[in-house]
């Protein structure tokens, strides 16, 4: 049943209506087991449309081997998805920056304030994201050190070729993975492809991971699936590899995953001299799992990720 | 007067990014400014202007006081100034939302950190700041409730309030609140707005500044005694909210007295004209904030009032 989760009422005839599909089975106990997909945080990020219309179409076409809820809000900042604006169009404000919400506080938190107070009571929250429009990603799901003993179970179960336990030193606090992991929702973020677009065959392993996850909580009905045994990044290093001067990068390698040191990973270029600004190569034998898509770069930018760790399983 | 230059990015096609920082005085570092960050902060830059000329004025009179350095940084954005985008140029990000920064980090991460780098040890640092919400305030300090904050200190501004504010998650990467935890006394001025200029409020910011450099001992200067502030604390400021949205005709301006019951705004429909809704204030109190722009959205906060508290 789809329902409005959050409605705000926009200055010229219209409202901003945040929805929900909630999909249960036919007689519900009150014992069910709840998972939510949360996804469209950052309007520029798309992957997850697919994955959503796929979880629904799946579970509409066997309805009975649905045993739990299944809560899916596909799209929480609708304005942003429209215009391809990450933020939140009239503020220009990164909605995965204000969280946990406060419902005394500007629309954008009273949104978030609705978004986490709809949540609560799941027992497992999947935020799906794309990156950004600068950098396309393997897919990944990312967790922060004092979670992990915690995440990692659910990691192991949705069939991610990696998983990424940041430092709690630079976790943002204020993301909706942070709200809900520190309101007792355990919640994990799904990174995956580049903003604008959609991967498909990486919304397919998300999707056979999530079902497999829904299996395993009791939530779906069906035999356990295969799933890849991902990599975890706290099992080798992980290294980044910055613009060391601005220009326009190019890159050298046409897909992401195992590299081999020294492998020439792209130029950052200069056009009007003619030369190259900075060659880059990878630091070690290992997997490449973030890389630069927008060439426009300036110091600092992040050109690639590169863990040097376990070699990537073939499958 | 020293200029210099604090940070440098090299430009692709641009001319390089630069912030720019002017020293007065030397010595001890006793107090820092930092204006514009964000590129509509154009009355926060119009404040720094006035204040870098008052100071050069006031150094070349040897009003300085020995062994006290003061430095300003107009805009740690001239880049997003100069193409009308808030937040940096190239990514939307906003720099006022990365710090302590990272030297290896991303781009506005290392320009954080730069920065960061140049202004802190400061015993004071103080920030032109402007708000997440379009609106007007009553011209106050605010400071961050991080345990180091000093209300008595932010009184001597004389300005006519000091707002204390509990920290949110997302205001932890703010420069305000990386100082304090740095142990510099921060605080940051919000004048009545920030896209215009209001020279009024422009050169009410300047005297406080000045006010509280004389009363530090940093400046040697005669100004009169400002206010006595009243401390308050943000969350005592009650929000009045929008039911719906519309054309909004703000009825009371900041500093203005209401009482319960008075009707303080009304949300107008877009294409018949006729009020949808009256905002009717639930105290009584003294206008704090008032929102500004055409229209609102349904549950939008269009004042904050300071509530008057009955004996
Ligand atoms: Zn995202």
């Amino acid at each position: 049943m789809i329902e409005e989760v959050v409605s705000i009422d926009l200055p010229v005839h219209e409202r901003l209506v945040i929805k929900k599909n909630r999909l249960e089975p036919e007689n519900v106990t009150g014992r069910e087991k709840r998972i939510s997909i949360v996804t469209g945080t950052h309007g520029d990020e798309l992957d997850g449309q697919y994955v959503c219309y796929e979880i629904i179409s799946r579970i509409l076409q066997h309805p009975e081997k649905l045993k739990g809820i299944v809560d899916i809000y596909p799209d929480v900042n609708p304005l942003g998805l429209d215009m391809g604006s990450r933020g939140i169009p009239m503020f220009d404000l990164d909605m995965n920056r204000v969280f946990p919400g406060d419902n005394t506080g500007a629309v954008a938190e009273y949104a978030a304030a609705g978004i986490v107070d709809n949540i609560i009571g799941s027992d497992f929250c999947l935020d799906i994201h794309s990156s950004n429009i600068f950098l396309k990603e393997m897919p990944q799901l990312r967790m922060t050190e004092e979670n992990k003993d915690r995440l990692l179970p659910y990691a192991k179960a949705l069939n991610a070729d990696f998983v990424w336990i940041y430092s709690s030193k630079t976790v943002l606090e204020a993301t909706l993975a942070y709200s809900l992991n520190n309101m007792g929702v355990p919640t994990l973020v799904a990174e995956m492809g580049v903003g604008h677009r959609i991967n498909n065959d990486y919304c397919m392993q998300l999707l056979d991971g999530i079902f497999n996850l829904m299996i395993q909580l009791d939530i779906w009905d069906d035999k356990p699936s295969e799933v890849r045994k991902p990599i975890i990044s706290t099992e080798g290093q992980v290294s980044f590899l910055s613009a060391e001067d601005s220009g326009i990068f190019v890159s050298a390698i046409a897909l992401m995953g195992t590299i081999s040191v020294g492998t020439h990973i792209g130029d950052i270029i200069e056009p009007i001299t003619g030369k190259v600004v900075q060659r880059i190569e990878a630091p070690t034998d290992g997997i490449i799992f973030s890389l630069r898509e927008h060439p426009v770069v300036y110091k600092g930018a992040l050109i690639a990720r590169v863990y040097s760790g376990r070699k990537q399983e073939q499958i | 007067m020293r200029k210099e230059v604090l940070y440098s990015l090299k430009g692709l096609y641009r001319e390089d990014f630069e912030i720019e920082g002017y020293r007065f005085g030397g010595g001890e570092k006793s107090a820092c400014i930092v204006g514009a960050m964000r590129g509509n902060e154009m009355q926060q830059l119009y404040i720094c202007s006035l204040l870098i000329n008052s100071l050069k004025q006031l150094e070349a009179h040897g009003a300085i006081t020995h062994n006290h350095e003061i430095l300003v940084v107009p805009s740690a954005n001239r880049y997003s100034m100069n193409v009308g985008k808030r937040f940096w140029a190239v990514d939307n990000i906003d720099i006022n939302r990365t710090f302590p920064g990272d030297v290896h980090g991303d781009t506005t991460k290392q320009i954080a950190a730069a920065l960061f780098e140049k202004v802190k040890g400061y015993s004071y640092g103080i920030q032109f700041a402007s708000f997440y919400m379009p609106g007007d305030f009553i011209p106050h300090v605010r400071m961050m409730e991080t345990g180091y904050q000093s209300a008595s200190l932010a009184n001597l501004f004389g300005l006519q309030y000091v707002v204390i504010r509990k920290p949110k998650p997302m205001d932890t990467a703010t420069l305000n609140y990386n100082w304090q935890m740095n142990q510099t006394n921060a605080f940051s001025i919000y004048t009545n707005c920030t896209d215009s200029i209001d020279d009024k409020s422009a050169r009410q910011a300047v005297s406080s500044v000045l006010r509280f450099f004389t009363r530090m001992g940093i400046l040697k200067y005669n100004n009169h005694s400002g206010y006595i502030a009243s401390v308050i604390n943000e969350h005592d400021l009650l929000p009045v909210k929008t039911y719906d949205g519309g054309f909004y005709r703000r009825l009371k301006e900041p500093g203005d007295p209401v009482f319960r019951g008075d009707v303080i705004g009304e949300v107008i429909d877009p294409y018949e004209g006729f009020v949808k809704s009256q905002i009717v204030s639930q105290t009584d109190g003294i206008i704090f904030f008032a929102h500004t722009a055409p229209t609102v959205m349904g549950n939008q906060v269009v004042y904050k009032i300071i509530r008057r508290m009955h004996e």
